[in-house]
């Protein structure tokens, strides 16, 4: 499976992803964002990061940068898009995703391992997940907060669009498992066609035991099979 | 010439940061009743007719400046 992660100036999680991708025997390349051309890809990654500094809003800028067309031409012809962290936020800005990410309810930029539930384990990108399975994975933000109009809420929950949400470790999904204040304690979404998914956690930050646990490696073994 | 543009959050979004400042005016000694933060923009353009420049500030405000799910604009000539 080929893959393509797009590098902005400020991404800082996109090695982190190509570890991941290599590991799991995808042949991935890395794009810088001012070209203008993508190679046949079946997966593009926005990773985490910074991009341009946050200026504006949380990926306001990346969202319109060259390559970004090529991204959206590629999503409307049904590749997979996977936007973490960051790459949610791009998502979010470019319009491929509705809803967006406000500032963390506590103001704070929260850095830690949360337990996150697989809402949908029937799509390209958990179906090695099983059904409401408890995920202990990275979150690492400060505008993390998901938040969006009714009209979409009530899209999100009618096609189980909503991929993850945070809660605790025996799967309560609860205010006080919401670490973040998002809306329905939402850490990740698909859009309609569900070839595209963001999310807030990190799961390219858990695929080794040695650093942490491998609750992440099925999402990159789902897309695989 | 030149423009301002006002950004403010819709008024059902949540403001923390707005919460915050709020409440360290009142630790201050300074009762208010409500405070909103928001981003301002000071914008020159080249051009003559009000009614061409007023669209392309608009447009820089759909197009970029501006989340319209939670954000409100307002357009002021200076």
């Amino acid at each position: 499976m080929k893959s393509s992660v797009i590098v902005f100036p400020g991404s800082n999680c996109d090695r982190d992803i190509a570890v991941a991708l290599e590991k799991m025997q995808f042949k991935n390349k890395m794009i810088w964002h001012k070209e203008t051309k993508l190679p046949k890809s079946d997966l593009i990654v926005l990773p985490g990061g910074f991009s341009y500094g946050d200026y504006l809003r949380s990926g306001a800028i990346a969202g319109k940068s060259l390559i970004i067309d090529e991204v959206i031409k590629s999503a409307n012809e049904g590749c997979l898009i996977l936007g973490i962290c960051n790459g949610f936020q791009i998502l979010t800005e470019t319009g491929l995703l509705k809803g967006t990410l406000l500032r963390n309810k506590n103001l704070k930029f929260i850095n830690k391992d949360v337990q996150i539930k697989v809402t949908n384990n029937e799509t390209k990108f958990t179906n090695k997940y099983k059904k409401e399975q408890v995920l202990k994975i990275n979150i690492a933000h400060n505008e993390g907060n998901f938040f969006t109009d009714n009209n979409h809420l009530q899209e999100l929950k009618d096609k189980n669009l909503i991929a993850f949400k945070y809660c605790d470790e025996e799967g309560n999904i609860n205010e006080k498992s919401n670490p973040n204040g998002s809306l329905e304690n939402i850490a990740g979404i698909y859009n309609a066609k569900k070839n595209i998914l963001g999310m807030m956690p990190h799961p390219e930050r858990m695929i080794d035991t040695l650093i942490s646990n491998t609750d992440g490696v099925n999402l990159f073994s789902s897309l695989l099979n | 010439m030149k423009f301002s543009v006002t950004v403010t959050l819709k008024k059902d979004v949540l403001d923390p940061q707005g919460k915050v400042v709020q409440n360290t005016l009142i630790s201050l000694g300074i009762n208010l009743k409500n405070i909103r933060q928001g981003k301002y923009f000071e914008i020159e353009i080249d051009e003559k007719e009000l009614s061409v420049a007023e669209k392309k500030i608009e447009e820089m405000c759909n197009k970029l400046l501006v989340n319209l799910i939670i954000e409100d604009y307002k357009i002021k000539k200076l």
